[in-house]
């Protein structure tokens, strides 16, 4: 065995423990490194009131409700869900432009006694499709797609779609 | 001819065929030559696609039907992102070079890469920032994609301050090679953070299962300027390292004539 070929193995032998003792701890803190909680994670976790954590998942097509509170702030109260499980969420304050029906919110917040969920903070959560206007436009005529309902079609179905009806270059 | 960066004393010995075909390129002389009639062309293909990809993705490019003009900041975050991994591989592999063959090449290659890195890395992050406060509602948060990215940024910077903290620089670069691969776990880290873990940060758009989640003409801008700006990152490091050589060749003369004053008496 020549010197390159020991340094080699030495190498291979280290990169396989230190990928080895990496992988053992990302999977013994699994649950501290998800950014936030599905509902069904709640439902299966019961999480305590007294401890604050994020709640994600899509917001509900049609739960949205705005008022005035009473200091006039703004405030909304609309379901979270990830399809088998719904959490209903209030909130006081501005929400980020991106929220809309459907779309994905991280929310920081509390449990209540009622189960519903307070939050603190809520952020939008952007998907990965990327869609010029016009096809948005195209797909929801046509009915392929409700985005108030969740995620986009199979993206081959559209991302080679012409842009008809575009304004200006 | 052997330059400044003499191989040692193992240099002369007979060499296994794999050995030899990679000291070819340790060769500096031969590297000089080579990447000086390389540069010219680098530098215009550098620029020419990135003044075609910018006008693409900055003027041309229609806007997101949710995003608005926003997705334009995409088109200079995404590139810099596959840069700082590709370019940490890139590190990972001649630190390889650098342990097992004692490569002096890859040694001054990866000082001179780690600074170029770190500012690719540094991009990536504030045009993620700039881009997640109108899109999100918040600068930052310690999501695992974001997270492991701010460590990535630290370990360039490590590795740059590293091989520079030692007053022989053989043993500064074999302890930031040993520090490049250690770090290397966190690239497939930064990769499927968004797959193992529920981030704020969206799953890959481009490499992912069946078609790109991404309109062609999004894509097309996009891949244009990430061509753009990998030739412009090769091209930097490359006049980096080649500005490296020459230096160490300048000193090792230097040296050379002091040696020689100092034998022949005045």
């Amino acid at each position: 065995m020549t010197r390159k070929k020991r340094r080699l193995m030495v190498l291979l032998l280290a990169g396989l423990g230190l990928g080895t003792a990496t992988a053992l701890t990302l999977t013994a803190f699994q649950d501290n490194l998800v950014f936030f909680l599905s509902p069904s994670d709640v439902a299966a976790r019961h999480p305590g009131g007294d401890r604050a954590f994020r709640l994600g998942g899509l917001v509900e097509a049609g739960s949205v409700e705005r008022h005035t509170g009473a200091d006039g702030r703004p405030t909304a109260t609309f379901r979270v869900t990830d399809g088998p499980n719904t959490v209903s969420v209030t909130y006081a304050g501005v929400l980020p432009d991106l929220f809309r029906e459907g779309q994905g919110v991280v929310t920081l917040g509390k449990l209540q006694p009622d189960g519903s969920f307070r939050a603190t903070e809520v952020l939008a959560r952007h998907d990965e499709t990327y869609m010029p206007p016009e096809v948005a436009d195209a797909l929801r005529r046509t009915g392929h797609w409700n985005p108030s309902e969740g995620a986009a079609p199979p993206a081959a179905s559209w991302n080679t779609a012409p842009r008809q009806g575009r304004v200006g270059g | 001819m052997d330059g400044p960066l003499t191989l040692g004393p193992g240099a002369a010995a007979p060499r296994p065929a794999g050995g030899r075909n990679l000291h070819r390129f340790a060769n500096p002389g031969r590297f000089l030559r080579a990447t000086g009639r390389l540069m010219p062309v680098l530098w215009a293909a550098a620029l020419a696609v990135l003044a075609l990809g910018v006008a693409w993705a900055l003027v041309f490019s229609p806007p997101d039907w949710q995003q608005g003009e926003t997705v334009r900041i995409m088109y200079v975050h995404v590139p810099m992102a596959w840069l700082a991994m590709g370019g940490y591989t890139g590190l990972a592999i001649l630190s390889v070079m650098s342990l097992i063959w004692r490569h002096p090449l890859a040694d001054l290659t990866a000082r001179e890469l780690s600074p170029v890195g770190a500012a690719a890395t540094a991009l990536c992050l504030a045009t993620g920032s700039l881009w997640g406060k109108p899109m999100w509602g918040t600068w930052w948060v310690w999501d695992a994609r974001l997270t492991s990215v701010l460590v990535l940024f630290f370990l360039w910077l490590g590795h740059a301050a590293l091989v520079r903290a030692f007053d022989d620089p053989e043993r500064g670069a074999r302890a930031g090679a040993i520090l490049a691969l250690v770090g290397f776990v966190n690239v497939p880290i930064v990769k499927f953070s968004v797959d193992w873990w529920n981030t704020l940060h969206q799953p890959a758009s481009v490499t992912r299962m069946g078609a790109p989640a991404m309109h062609v003409d999004i894509l097309y801008p996009l891949l244009v300027c990430t061509l753009g700006y990998t030739l412009l990152f090769a091209a930097v490091v490359l006049a980096r390292t080649r500005a490296a050589v020459m230096e160490r060749r300048v000193r090792a003369l230097q040296l050379a004539r002091a040696r020689r004053e100092d034998a022949t008496p005045a």
